[in-house]
């Protein structure tokens, strides 16, 4: 992480004393005590299996803050190997012409992917690399973290490299300043803002697969990792409705905390590197960066370690050999261009053939037909569930989007209630649905949306509160009211962030459709048929050409459904109903 | 570490010979924006480059920097040929170019940490440049904090701070509002003839015939479109120079004078009184600028009523609106290709039809303008032609674009069709939709 803290040696005149304040306690006191948890926390993923499965999660509530910092660590390990992936990929992609060619289809399908249905794979892949070894289950599910958050990170870091402003661009090129040293000096500055909303959004949506990814079983084997998706997983099977109510208090504090403490600081410190040089509306503040700017001593003692990572940046650090102009021009040439096409196609074709023979092992045609009406059964759900929850939130959101009291003690709690993963509450509903005997096919249905119609209503607030007061103003003085208000006012103006929200909806539903379809309660397991469930039942039983098929299904859908609803949508969103 | 030996007083610090430099458009074709560009600055002089937007002459900014290479000829630097960006060239901005995530301090010491210098020194030197500048006491603040003058004061810290032979400016005034522009610009030749800064030489990029002749020693006009070097003035004047002078008003009248003249910048001036009246000959191919209506006929107004009375100096006027000469420029130039206004030796003076625009109610101006758009701008008629060739009266914008983009860039193609379009809607010549990029014949549909 890129530190700066404009500590003394930065300062030339430093005026002011220098006094050991009580935010320095504070400060000290929270930088250890989440050294020692850590520790602690890591630890015990150095343990074999074997030991692990002697200790049954327990239901005892007094257990619920350890496994709660054990989660908490997996989202931390995922984040770390998501913002490294990031800068990577995202680098690779935006600075070279054939690269991008190559990952930038590959990421927009990664997007699209259901992640948890991967969740099989890789925890086979990463138990193989570490037998016996809690290490490698911890990174499996570390892994499906990641793969929910990476994508939209890396999107944000791309365009952001491709978007540089130009004249920076020159004073680095006019200066010599080698490829590290503008790496680190322009392009992730640059970029920073962006990278830190979509971490944001990343975490919000990876409390959901950290929930889900904690308990996993393939085929026989059952693996409860110490956290709170084991700690739900197992008062599940116990019928513990107290257990999981304890759980969910839990989430609602760490998600807090994490946001507090973690987001909050950091979308204000981000915003130092906000491009545009005017200054826009209140920044965003945070209470807890403001003590540590306050925590004098506290940044005296980190300021080695800030002086070392600018040092870091500053190292000039360069490609140890030239390239010859005449290679370099080789390279750039339009024959190279069709061998790299050629190659690009030629990879494609053989992974299509390798994935069709692979299906072909087990499944015949008329069962990928089936699958294709199951995936259809999952898209009439999502396009029902993303309709309602529209009717429902966007006029909501637009009274709470025009009144600014309201919105501005709403619109956090939205944010929050995105973030929560409400695959801890399903056990609720599943209850309600056995006691009241109701058809599991409709009834199960609004848990897909459950967790992400939030994403609906906190984009139209957003969109409301910032529609601009003179064309209310506007609209009121030419007495413009009911229907035509909003048809021709207020709906045109919030319909750009609705289509954020609603795609982000629509996305989210899809991949909770696969732990949405099948729930259960201790021996009672309800069924909804769809391709969530296809999948969700190949996963139980270990089949992999099915889950293949049924992801692959299902990453069709997803594609098709984006490409014929919403990027039209976003397409006419910002060519006709921008407000700038 | 600057008194390295100079070369021989006969070889300049750095000469530019026949550069061309092009883009390309598709496959064969290629869009020409300098044309056989030589130059050689001396040491210890102040050159500046003034020509209308498009003649190129960032371009050329940008090849003598090492930033872009030409697609033709060489810039040799120091007796060496330029191969990227050198040591001892650095470049002011337009746009001050400033990091905003970086304070006053790191944003100057950033070229000095490219070449690895040392922390202590690096911090000496750049306090030095900061002091030199007038920036002390802003160290620690961000760009977000200073006034435009002040950011540009940082970008001019930061050019001298790795005491460069050459420095290189890119209209760096123009982004300021005038009294901050000219005590800035004052600081710098103060700062120059006093000797204080560590450069040996300047080279500016302006449009502003006033700050040319302020500053430069000699001005090297361009053509436009493509580039070229059309004429070369010495400026003898000393500094410091006193606008209001005879001698400083006589060169910016000439200027004025050579830039608007008909022939090029380069050609014999017109005698006062000479051929008066011929209007102003275009092609279909003719960049054309997108000035509105309302300024057309704000200009006329403006021109017809004392004290101008039909026939304004273009400096005076320019003066007395508040306007700079390249936003003048434009103006002057559209109404003369409308036939309602002449440029010549540069005043500008109002046409009988120009008069009878200025008198006339807006039914009435429309008509006239209509008249005088088809008649004179030969690629409003060709569009309206074509919609009336056409069984369904309607054409995509493609269709002009692909045209005009044979013989002009995808900017100036796409400015000129704007600027048809404005101007067929006012007169309603035709129509336009922008939603469906098609031209039509009327309003009906």
């Amino acid at each position: 992480m890129l530190f700066q803290p404009a500590g003394a040696g930065n300062d030339p005149n430093p005026v002011r004393q220098h006094r050991f304040s009580i935010f320095d306690i504070f400060a000290f006191a929270v930088i250890f005590a989440l050294f020692a948890l850590f520790t602690h926390g890591t630890q015990e993923t150095l343990v074999p299996i074997a030991q692990l499965q002697q200790t049954p999660i327990s239901l005892d509530p007094a257990m619920l803050p350890e496994y709660a910092l054990r989660t908490t660590l997996r989202m931390l390990a995922a984040i770390v190997a998501s913002l490294v992936f990031t800068f990577i990929y995202g680098a690779i992609a935006a600075k070279s012409r054939r690269a991008e060619m190559v990952l930038i289809p590959i990421l927009d399908i990664l997007q699209s992917v259901p992640v948890l249905g991967f969740l099989s794979f890789t925890v086979v892949f990463f138990m193989g690399l570490f037998p016996g070894q809690v290490l490698g289950v911890e990174l499996a599910a570390v892994f499906a973290i990641f793969t929910s958050q990476a994508w939209n990170m890396t999107f944000s870091f791309y365009q952001s490299m491709k978007t540089l402003p130009r004249d920076l661009e020159e004073v680095c090129d006019g200066f010599g300043l080698t490829g590290w040293q503008r790496f680190w000096r322009l392009e992730v500055p640059f970029s920073m803002p962006g990278l830190v909303w979509n971490t944001m959004m990343s975490m919000s949506g990876g409390w959901f697969f950290v929930v889900a990814s904690e308990a996993i079983s393939v085929g026989n084997t059952t693996i409860t990792l110490p956290g709170i998706g084991a700690y739900v997983a197992t008062a599940i099977s116990d019928r513990n409705i107290a257990a999981v109510a304890y759980a969910v208090l839990a989430m609602l504090v760490i998600i807090l905390l994490y946001d507090q403490l973690l987001f909050r600081p950091l979308v204000a410190w981000a915003e130092k590197f906000r491009f545009e040089q005017s200054a826009g509306g209140p920044p965003p503040r945070s209470w807890v960066l403001d003590l540590v700017k306050r925590a004098h001593y506290f940044r005296i003692v980190l300021s080695p370690l800030g002086s070392l990572a600018r040092a870091f940046g500053r190292m000039p650090l360069r490609a140890p050999v030239r390239v010859p102009h005449e290679v370099h021009k080789a390279w750039g040439s339009r024959t190279m261009d069709r061998i790299w096409a050629g190659l690009v196609i030629t990879a494609a074709l053989y992974s299509l053939w390798v994935i069709v023979a692979f299906v072909a092992t087990e499944v015949a045609g008329g069962e990928v037909v089936h699958v294709l009406y199951l995936g259809f059964l999952t898209l009439l759900r999502v396009a029902v569930l993303i309709f309602l929850a529209s009717l429902i939130w966007v006029p909501v959101g637009v009274w709470i989007g025009l009144n600014p009291k309201v919105a501005t003690a709403v619109q956090p709690l939205a944010q929050f209630l995105a973030a929560f993963p409400a695959n801890i509450v399903f056990p609720f509903a599943v209850v309600g649905i056995v006691a009241l005997g109701l058809d599991p096919n409709i009834w199960l249905s609004p848990l897909m949306i459950l967790g992400t119609q939030w994403y609906i209503l906190f984009n139209v607030i957003a969109g409301a509160s910032a529609f601009p007061s003179d064309m209310r103003e506007a609209a009121s003085a030419f007495h413009i009211r009911g229907w035509h208000w909003w048809t021709k006012v207020i709906l045109p103006g919030v319909f750009p962030y609705y289509v954020t929200g609603a795609l982000t909806a629509s996305g989210g539903s899809w991949n909770a459709s696969i732990v949405a379809e099948v729930a259960s309660w201790g021996n009672t397991t309800l069924r909804a048929e769809g391709l969530g469930a296809y999948i969700a039942d190949a996963t139980t039983a270990a089949d992999f050409p099915r889950i293949t098929l049924g992801i692959a299904i299902m990453s069709l859908y997803v594609i098709a459904f984006n490409r014929v609803l919403w990027r039209p949508l976003f397409t006419f969103a910002a060519r006709r109903l921008r407000l700038d | 570490m600057l008194e390295t030996t100079s070369p021989a007083a006969t070889t300049p610090m750095l000469s530019v010979s026949h550069v061309v430099q092009s883009y390309r458009k598709s496959d064969n074709n290629r869009f020409l924006v300098l044309d056989d560009v030589s130059l050689a600055i001396q040491e210890g002089e102040i050159v500046g480059l003034l020509g209308r937007s498009g003649s190129g002459k960032s371009s050329l900014l940008r090849i003598i920097s090492g930033l872009t290479t030409p697609v033709s000829g060489e810039v040799t630097w120091c007796g060496r040929k330029l191969d990227g960006p050198a040591r001892g060239i650095s470049m002011v901005f337009q746009t001050f170019a400033l990091f905003p995530w970086l304070t006053v301090l790191q944003n100057v010491e950033i070229g000095l940490e490219a070449i690895g210098i040392e922390m202590a020194e690096r911090r000496r030197r750049a306090e030095q440049a900061i002091d030199l500048i007038g920036l002390g006491g802003f160290e620690s603040a961000y760009p977000k904090e200073l006034s435009g003058g002040m950011r540009q004061r940082v970008g001019f810290a930061r050019a001298l701070v790795v005491h460069p032979r050459l420095m290189l400016m890119d209209e760096p005034f123009s982004a300021l509002d005038v009294l901050t522009a000219e005590t800035l610009r004052t600081d710098i030749i103060d700062l120059w003839t006093e000797g204080a800064l560590p450069i040996k030489s300047i080279l500016i990029v302006t449009h502003n015939i006033e700050e040319a002749v302020l500053m430069c020693d000699r001005v090297l006009i361009f053509s436009s479109n493509p580039g070229r070097v059309a004429h070369e003035m010495p400026i003898p004047l000393a500094h410091p120079r006193d606008r209001l002078a005879p001698e400083f008003r006589a060169l910016v009248e000439e200027i004025y004078s050579r830039m608007t003249n008909r022939d090029g910048p380069g050609a014999e001036l017109n005698k006062p009184g000479a051929e008066q009246g011929q209007g102003h000959d275009i092609t279909i191919t003719t960049p054309l600028t997108a000035v509105s209506t309302n300024v057309l006929a704000g200009l006329l107004e403006e021109l017809t009523d004392a004290p101008y009375n039909g026939r304004a100096d273009l400096p005076a006027l320019a003066d007395s609106l508040n306007m700079p000469a390249d936003a003048l420029f434009p103006i002057a130039e559209t109404l003369q290709i409308l036939r309602f206004a002449d440029v010549q030796s540069g005043d500008i003076l109002l046409t009988e039809a120009g008069r009878a625009f200025a008198a006339a109610d807006i039914d009435d101006r429309k008509e006239m303008f209509a008249r005088h758009l088809l008649a004179h701008v030969p690629l409003a008629a060709h569009i309206r032609h074509v919609l009336e060739e056409r069984p369904t009266h309607k054409a995509p914008w493609s269709r002009f674009e692909d045209e005009l983009e044979d013989h002009m860039s995808e900017e100036f193609a796409d400015e000129s069709l704007r600027a048809v379009i404005t101007w067929a809607r006012y007169g309603e010549s035709f129509a336009y939709d922008e939603q469906l990029q098609q031209f039509s014949l009327g309003a009906e549909d």
